[in-house]
């Protein structure tokens, strides 16, 4: 990382420094002077907006951490304590909350953007499965927030995600019991998904920078597909980048704001301003709207082993995305069929997660397993075959190339040399 | 900038293929809400002060023997952004409510006056006793009602209500349940103990008694006294009671919301600038 | 470096990345204060920040403790033995000449009616915490029949000064009023 700097250090203490901890040329080399190609657009500011999140959480949930105790019979109260008395209480709880609803939204334009763009294919497959690893981590520590507030909603999704894992043959019920700590979602469950929950988001920064490091070391992907040439394809991250991010994330705080301030409790759930009560399930039983898509293809499976297995499979999946898509081409830019599925796979996506927050019977189940069922064809058949179907369309020279051309939708004219991987 | 519209056409795009997909009709008949006028919808709203001081009565006159309001203390009264009582008011008012105190020096528990620091006490004190004294139903306490009722809104209303800043669902329905009361239809069999709603949540027949009726309340600021403007009233105090901050949160929400696009705007340029010598 | 945005003066500070940055800094230092304040005391902490006491039952030469704001208050009743050895010591004598009492202005001298309380000067109210390092004092002990602070050895005397020991101030008086004869409202 520290290879792109062009940091000289000048005084003497600064030279001290740089031959004892050579920080400030780490530093420097990945997020000052760092090559840059020059075409990425505003998609690829999600990854900066992200990185804003994750700090943004952190912050807002030590300070909730400060005013909230998890205990069963206080949890509820503390939080409308902090709601109600606590000096801003009630801004940092509903940052907090949308905040973490925002982060999903940022995370699946960014998952889709790397699904148009190619950036999950050699050589950024380790970046990428760095980056499912994230999201995985993601979805635990969200869900465990989720469970804090301890109202029906917190209860009940925590005690029906539980049970997913008795669906383990042989040790699953010994499985839930010790995630548990009981014999029902209680005390020590909140206790330890507190704990948890404190913790997770410290592993998500871990893996961020290995996962930014690993593509640091490849290079980012861009728009074209076609790794940088020269220097005229590549512009120093800052101020370049830096000033574009900060952009973006402060509209994309601009949009955060809305619904922290105006519309707070639009992406929660009414129930969830009930104390949990074990003894009465709510009627429907819906998780956050994140989880949605995947709780469609949990429910669309009829029967409890497969369901779990299908519904985790569908995160397994990406791990070996790397390995399905056989296209020689990078950017969906150039494939004109790929795109075309690339979009009805992100509508199949939207429309499972409709179907996940509507009752399971009648239609919503057979439209659930159609999509589900497609959902996996769009990894395991159709994209494998793509790669040998699809004819491309000729590659841009180099980056410079495709900019000059009039931006990377249209084709270039003389593709010397096409970038295969 | 191209970039942009282009992001804005494909969410068009993913949002038009997911319309034109699922849209089947919805399983049972869940009740029609209408919505109301509220003075504290929209970005500039604000609760209306005689009506929360109005609401408050017909709690304390009608609700409150069978509702809590558990979470709500009485120095709220008297804070900003709420019914506007005054300080020696609200003490007045705290000073009618008997709480359990203690242990004193003798280790008992004691009954004493509330003060401003007091939580309002709940009228039962338990599940259990609550639902023995009313037949089994248990009478939820009102501190957060507000904003754990809300009607099924449904598709596409749902997508445009984050547009709308449509927060209301809870008052809306408070306000549709207590007047939604009527004679039992034909060939609808309703046991003793339970009435008929047609707004009622959980199934149109619910355990609550009519509670409001014409004049049940002395208003003297001249509002007509009818359970239409009871039930407004009350449901606004609910909203109240459930989101005591709302009035600061959309005033320093606005703020914010300038502040932004002011620098949104500015840091646009700013990139815009940057850019200017770079074919990108 | 090929891309050169800097043909202009590169001297010359541009305004709109002054006003830009200026305005980062502002929204950044509006953004630190809720993640400042939200540690201050809450709105349940300030209402409780006033109590009442009833004292009737506490006679002559006894003391009671009372807790306010989570700290120990004493209020004792007084012999007049105590009042007068108060009364007699010169505050040129004290090792801390000022009241301490949040009813007085800061500079009222320590004598006796200072620490007191007009009209009913057997009442001695006062926060119960050593002004050393915040330990709780031990009542009628020490050398000047007063308390005795036996975490690292401070003496007060009968008015709650300090007179031998490393603590710097007199035992401090909170804001106190008598509502009635018999009741005290502390804060």
């Amino acid at each position: 990382m520290a290879g792109h700097s062009n940091y000289v250090p000048q005084s003497a203490a600064a030279k001290w420094l740089e031959s004892r901890l050579p920080v400030i040329s780490l530093v420097r080399g990945s997020f000052v002077d760092f090559p840059t190609p020059k075409n990425l657009n505003y998609w690829w500011t999600f990854g900066g907006i992200l990185f804003f999140v994750l700090i943004a959480q952190i912050m807002t949930g030590i300070v909730l951490a400060m005013h909230y105790t998890p205990a069963t019979t206080m949890a509820f109260d503390s939080v409308e304590h902090i709601m109600r008395d606590v000096n801003f209480g009630w801004m940092l709880r509903y940052l907090h909350s949308n905040g973490a609803s925002m982060f999903f939204v940022a995370v699946y334009i960014h998952i889709f953007r790397g699904l148009y763009y190619g950036s999950y294919k050699a050589p950024r497959e380790i970046s990428w499965i760095l980056g499912v690893i994230i999201f995985l981590i993601m979805m635990g520590t969200a869900f465990m927030g989720y469970v804090l507030p301890w109202g029906q909603m917190s209860f009940w999704g925590a005690t029906v995600i539980t049970n997913l894992f008795s669906a383990i043959p042989l040790v699953g019920e010994e499985i839930r019991t010790w995630l548990w700590g009981g014999f029902a979602v209680d005390n020590p469950t909140l206790n330890r998904f507190f704990s948890l929950h404190y913790l997770l988001p410290f592993m998500i920064f871990g893996v961020v920078i290995l996962h930014v490091w690993a593509f640091h070391t490849t290079g980012n992907n861009n728009p074209s597909g076609v790794q940088p040439k020269t220097k005229q394809d590549t512009v120093p991250f800052h101020p370049y980048y830096t000033m574009k991010d900060l952009f973006a994330i402060i509209v994309f705080l601009i949009v955060l704001c809305w619904f922290a301030f105006y519309v707070p409790n639009y992406m929660g759930h009414p129930d969830n301003y009930i104390e949990a009560n074990p003894l009465v399930t709510p009627a429907h039983i819906v998780p956050e709207w994140y989880f949605l898509p995947f709780y469609a293809i949990l429910r669309a499976v009829p029967d409890k082993l497969g369901g779990v297995a299908a519904m985790f499979g569908a995160i397994a999946v990406l791990f070996v995305l790397p390995w399905l898509d056989t296209s020689k081409v990078r950017s969906g830019t150039y494939r004109p069929l790929f795109k075309q599925f690339f979009w009805i796979f992100a509508a199949n996506a939207v429309a499972l997660g409709y179907l996940g927050a509507m009752p399971a019977e009648g239609w919503y189940v057979i439209f659930s397993r159609i999509f589900t069922v497609y959902y996996f064809a769009h990894f395991l058949v159709i994209l494998p075959m793509l790669g040998f179907l699809e004819k491309p369309r000729p590659l841009p020279a180099s980056i410079t190339d495709a900019v000059l051309k009039g931006g990377s939708g249209k084709p270039a004219a003389a593709a010397s040399a096409p970038d295969t991987k | 900038m191209s970039t942009m519209i282009k992001m804005v056409r494909s969410f068009a795009a993913v949002a038009a293929i997911a319309i034109a997909t699922p849209a089947l009709s919805a399983g049972g008949e869940a009740p029609h809400i209408d919505r109301q006028q509220w003075s504290f919808s929209g970005p500039f709203g604000v609760f209306e002060r005689g009506q929360l001081q109005r609401g408050f009565k017909v709690y304390q006159e009608v609700c409150q023997a069978c509702h809590g309001l558990r979470q709500v203390s009485f120095r709220n009264l008297a804070q900003e952004g709420g019914p506007s009582f005054s300080e020696d008011q609200a003490k007045q008012i705290a000073s009618d409510y008997t709480v359990v105190d203690g242990p004193n020096d003798d280790g008992d528990m004691y009954d004493r006056p509330a003060i401003l620091a007091d939580k309002f006490p709940s009228p039962f004190p338990n599940e259990q006793a609550a639902r023995a004294a009313n037949g089994g139903a248990y009478p939820p306490d009102f501190s957060l009602l507000a904003k754990a009722r809300a009607a099924y809104r449904g598709f596409p209303w749902f997508v445009f209500d984050a547009f709308t800043q449509y927060q209301e669902n809870g008052p809306d329905y408070i306000y549709s349940l207590l007047t939604g009361y009527e004679e039992d239809p034909e060939g609808v069999e309703v046991p003793a103990g339970q009435y008929y709603n047609h707004s009622y949540l959980g199934g149109k027949l619910l355990a609550m008694a009519p509670p409001l009726y014409d004049e049940a309340v002395e208003y003297t600021d001249g509002s007509p006294m009818t359970v239409d403007q009871y039930s407004k009233d009350v449901s606004a105090f609910m909203m109240w009671a459930a989101e005591p901050h709302l009035e600061q949160r959309k005033k320093i929400g606005f703020r914010v919301m300038v502040f932004l696009i002011f620098f949104a705007g500015m840091l646009y340029f700013t990139k815009k600038k940057l850019w200017r010598n770079v074919e990108h | 470096m090929a891309h050169n945005t800097e043909t202009e003066d590169p001297n010359r500070r541009d305004f709109l990345y002054i006003a830009t940055g200026a305005m980062g800094v502002v929204g950044a230092g509006a953004l630190a204060w809720p993640f400042i304040d939200q540690m201050n005391p809450d709105a349940s902490a300030l209402a409780l920040a006033s109590i009442e006491v009833d004292i009737t039952a506490v006679e002559e030469g006894q003391s009671i403790t009372v807790k306010w704001r989570g700290k120990p208050v004493f209020i004792r009743n007084r012999t007049e033995v105590e009042v007068e050895e108060a009364k007699s010591v010169p505050v040129d004598e004290l090792p801390d000449q000022l009241a301490r009492n949040a009813n007085l202005p800061a500079n009222a001298e320590a004598t006796d009616p200072n620490r007191g309380v007009e009209g009913k000067e057997n009442w001695l109210v006062q926060v119960g915490i050593c002004t050393h390092l915040g330990c709780v004092p031990l009542g009628d002990a020490g050398d000047f029949g007063g308390w005795f602070c036996p975490c690292h050895g401070s003496h007060y005397d009968t008015a709650g000064r300090i007179r031998k020991g490393p603590a710097p101030e007199n035992l401090l008086i909170p804001p106190l009023e008598f509502v009635t004869d018999s009741t005290i409202k502390i804060g």
